[in-house]
């Protein structure tokens, strides 16, 4: 595998649309006039403007053409005939041409792959994997020591503890319990928001990923998770006795992990 | 003349030297393992020690420089997993302490922690890395969001990404219950009846998943089950999709 750095790829890169850009341009610029210079069967890659302007030419004659044909090769190659200055010898109509061809790289050369920028999966992808699976062990190890997991009463069915609150996660989910019906919180809100999440890469059709082409569905999705976030945070902490609004700054916490 | 005592340096030396040279371990350690006798850094033998191991099923032998960025991905895919596995040793060691009923598992629980040697720090740790791989799974799927990386290729990788994420909420859902105690009772109480609200067969749902008509001891063994052996089982092969997608579809993070 062609191991190319990212920099020295990247100028290669710009270089080579520089050149592309500046063989395209003489290309259209020049005032074409060919006459059957081109294949019959090539013919109609000559755009139309083109052809029309190379018959005005030849009706006035000019002493100086410049002649473009698409090669029978891959159609990719354009070759590009310009006229020396001074016509010294002239050919059949008077024409004197010298063709000089200009290929793209990869019609006649077979390029396999464009090189990319990879580095060994050992050690550079590994160590950064045990490093974080190290870190996030000793995360928690060390939370648990110093935090416990609560264990409360033993359960018991007579008892009802107020507030009743579901697991943080879905403490969403019980928040629109409060404004909705609970069939629309707690089957049809939660089942339609897993459904678009499925249909997600099939709703969004723009084959951009670069944040300033995709303003509509960053900000509709940050909108969703906004939303979420604010109806678990309340659920958490704002919600006391009977679920009805408390401040967790006066009233203490009703939250159990 | 010669000095018959060796150094213990020569000795250990000579030990692994031995050792390394014997059939037993070259059959465990195949050629390129940084375990062999002899392993130089060359690129070689960087590209065997993927090529050569079981880590091939997850990694290629070269990934894209931009990949290895841990500012990219933040590790979270590979975090979330990390959890499943630390969820699933700690889960293990809490199983041998534990029985599904009624009028056993919370003194269970309560035993656990206050005569078991580590019995606390293994609950603290079973809860907590549920906890956090709840939070890691919901964070790495906004991540893949907002790098738009649920695009062709990829977008059954992110239906699989869904599905896990459910499968997540369950898994940590059902493990709710089986301290029985308050907590647990009730939460499952305010989480169950909710599904009550199913449309059609609501009360046929909450039936299935109680056990019964109201949460008792037939509901800790169904989430029992469900919680040490249906969901993990599920979620296992869903992970093993996710992953082989994620290789096939053009690595981590991506065609870029």
């Amino acid at each position: 595998m062609t191991e190319i750095p990212e920099h020295l790829r990247k100028r290669a890169e710009a270089a080579r649309e520089k050149a592309a850009e500046q063989a395209a341009a003489p290309a259209e610029a020049a005032a074409p006039a060919a006459e059957a210079t081109a294949p019959s069967g090539e013919a109609s890659r000559i755009p139309a403007h083109l052809l029309e302007r190379s018959k005005s030419a030849k009706t006035k004659g000019a002493a100086t053409e410049t002649a473009v044909a698409t090669s029978g090769g891959g159609g990719v190659a354009t070759a590009v005939a310009t006229a020396a200055a001074p016509p010294t010898a002239t050919g059949p109509g008077g024409h004197t041409q010298r063709l000089l061809t200009v290929v793209k790289a990869g019609s006649i050369q077979d390029l396999k792959s464009v090189p990319v920028d990879k580095v060994h999966t050992w050690p550079h992808l590994l160590a950064v994997e045990f490093v974080a699976s190290l870190l996030m062990f000793a995360f928690v190890m060390i939370f648990s020591i110093f935090m416990n997991a609560p264990l409360l009463a033993l359960a018991n069915i007579n008892a009802t503890p107020n507030p009743s609150k579901a697991p943080w996660y879905f403490l969403g989910l019980q928040e629109l319990l409060t404004m909705f019906h609970p069939m629309v919180a707690g089957v049809t809100i939660p089942g339609m928001g897993i459904f678009l999440l499925i249909l997600a890469p099939y709703i969004d059709r723009n084959p951009s990923n670069k944040p300033e082409d995709r303003k509509f569905a960053i900000s509709l999705f940050t909108v969703q998770l906004m939303f979420w976030a604010v109806l678990v945070i309340i659920g958490s902490f704002f919600r006391g006795p009977g679920f009805n609004f408390v401040a967790p700054w006066t009233a203490g916490l009703f939250f159990e992990l | 003349m010669e000095n018959p005592k060796k150094s213990p340096a020569d000795r250990v030396s000579e030990l692994v030297d031995k050792t390394q040279g014997s059939q037993a371990w070259n059959s465990i350690f195949r050629p390129g393992s940084v375990f062999r006798k002899g392993y130089t850094d060359s690129p070689r033998n960087r590209s065997y020690v993927i090529m050569n191991s079981v880590i091939y099923h997850l990694h290629p032998v070269k990934v894209k420089r931009h990949a290895v960025k841990v500012s990219y991905t933040l590790c979270l895919g590979g975090l979330s997993f990390f959890l499943f596995i630390l969820l699933t040793v700690t889960g293990i060691f809490l199983m041998f302490f534990y029985r599904p009923t009624a009028a056993q598992a919370w003194n269970d629980i309560y035993t656990l922690q206050t005569s078991v040697t580590f019995g606390l720090l293994m609950r603290n740790m079973h809860r907590w890395a549920a906890h956090l791989m709840v939070l890691s799974v919901f964070l790495h799927m906004a991540r893949v969001f907002y790098h738009g990386a649920y695009k062709p290729p990829r977008e059954f990788n992110w239906v699989i990404g869904v599905i896990l994420l459910t499968l997540t909420l369950l898994l940590s859902f059902t493990g709710y219950l089986l301290p029985w105690d308050q907590l647990a009772l009730w939460a499952v109480t305010v989480g169950t009846n909710m599904m009550g609200y199913t449309p059609v067969f609501g009360n046929q749902v909450r039936f299935v998943l109680l056990g019964g008509k109201e949460i008792g001891t037939d509901t800790l063994l169904r989430w029992y089950v469900l919680h040490v052996l249906f969901v993990p089982f599920v979620t296992v092969i869903f992970l093993a999709i996710h992953f082989w997608r994620v290789r096939k579809d053009g690595g981590i993070s991506g065609p870029l």
